[in-house]
């Protein structure tokens, strides 16, 4: 059982990284990794976020929109009702209301951890990875132990990939790059090289 | 206010403004659908269809979106178009919809179509936004097709599936580039491309933000 979950971490940090092998969460990646600082606050938002919402969108799925899961309401009819297309909107909606809940309970209760993560909230609504942690979620018919190990692994696997990628890029500054590949063009060269690295962990299974 | 020309707003996002090339939007995707040309095409019919009527009907409401909920409302509209393009691949091209998997869902999250609402649909009329939608997903399914004819041609020698240049395997002379097909060769593509766009408008490119000085020591620089 356990040596399942670890292998599951695995996966969905190394083999699996969101960020280098699904290009989920380009925007933000390529926007905030100038600093080391900021990069590291929003990777762990995001590790965050993503522990929370795939385990919640995984107990929506299973106990309102599949087809069936609405029998433990007792109506009669309830077991032949199907919302799965009703998937997209609601997960969503539960992304950005467990955002928002997230931004109030830190800046009432954690304001140190708020003044750090504060800014980064609102911008991870947006973030791709998030909701497509929950596809992936979905599409893979996870248990809710396997969707929360998934969804932690999955954040602990994009905050690494953005971390490192602004040390390179704090590097980068004081380098002779050529004028048109200045800023971006260069970033994306090297997240290519990266991503070329952490396809070296591919086949590695406990 | 500057105004905008229907042509106006349709053309500049293709190459002049392009959202992936120059304002960094919606890239996850493009990278990820990009491996064949007739996904990348889908793609982007898609992102062309959510992007234009999720900019047209944010417009017809958009004086009465109290401006505190207007993410949400946002996010609503183009979740349920999204869920509509879906639903029609699901039920029309159902191998391509299996192929672009969850990145179809992705749209929702696509910065593009988010960013067109915010900042275009809002202030502007109906009609006009609608063209402007449909101007914005076009430079982004030109910059998609782009890719992938790229990466369809040197990773498997076809174009939409048809062979041009013919693999060894099927007893042509072409020596298929695996790399093309995998991941980083995505990320490898579209640099070059930016830098080759740069070349040709020199005003796009961005500043250093640190440029060493002449006389200084590499130790004082650090």
């Amino acid at each position: 059982m356990l040596e399942q979950y670890l292998s599951l971490f695995i996966k969905a940090v190394f083999v699996e990284n969101m960020a280098l092998a699904f290009f989920l969460g380009m925007c933000t990646f390529m926007a905030v990794s100038k600093k080391v600082s900021s990069a590291i606050g929003l990777g762990v938002a995001v590790v965050v976020v993503l522990a929370i919402t795939v385990p919640v969108n995984n107990l929506i799925l299973n106990y309102l929109l599949q087809e069936g899961a609405l029998t433990w309401t007792g109506i009669e009819g309830a077991e032949n009702i199907d919302l799965t297309f009703l998937g997209l909107l609601s997960y969503i909606g539960v992304i950005a209301a467990i955002v928002q809940i997230l931004e109030m309970f830190l800046d009432k209760f954690v304001p140190s951890l708020y003044n750090t993560l504060g800014v980064f909230l609102p911008l991870i609504t947006v973030n791709c990875a998030i909701l497509g942690a929950a596809l992936f979620m979905v599409q893979r018919d996870y248990t809710f132990g396997e969707s929360v190990v998934y969804g932690f692994g999955a954040g602990v696997g994009w905050a690494l990939a953005i971390a490192a990628l602004a040390g390179i890029r704090e590097k980068l500054k004081y380098s002779d790059v050529p004028a048109g590949l200045q800023g971006l063009g260069i970033t994306f060269i090297t997240v290519g090289l990266m991503s070329l690295g952490f396809m070296s962990f591919s086949g590695i299974q406990l | 206010m500057t105004a905008y020309t229907p042509k106006g707003v349709l053309t500049t996002p293709i190459f002049k403004n392009n959202p992936i090339a120059l304002q960094i939007l919606g890239i996850c995707s493009a990278l990820a659908v990009t491996n064949s040309m007739s996904t990348s095409l889908v793609m982007g019919l898609a992102v062309i269809a959510v992007t234009a009527f999720s900019s047209f009907f944010v417009s017809l409401v958009r004086s009465q979106i109290p401006s505190s909920i207007r993410i949400i409302v946002q996010m609503t509209i183009i979740a349920s178009l999204v869920i509509v393009v879906d639903q029609v691949l699901k039920a029309y091209a159902y191998e391509i919809s299996k192929s672009l998997s969850v990145f179809v869902g992705l749209i929702i999250t696509n910065c593009i179509v988010m960013g067109r609402a915010e900042a275009f649909a809002m202030q502007n009329g109906p009609a006009i936004s609608f063209l402007d939608g449909v101007g914005n997903g076009l430079g982004y399914a030109v910059m998609l097709l782009v890719v992938g004819f790229f990466r369809e041609l040197f990773g498997s020698g076809s174009v939409f599936g048809f062979p041009v240049l013919l693999p060894v395997n099927e007893g042509g002379w072409y020596v298929t580039n695996g790399l093309m097909l995998l991941p980083p060769s995505a990320f490898f593509v579209i640099g070059l491309i930016i830098w080759g766009l740069r070349s040709f408008n020199p005003e796009q490119v961005e500043d250093n933000e640190f440029r060493i000085t002449a006389n200084t020591k590499s130790r004082e620089a650090v």
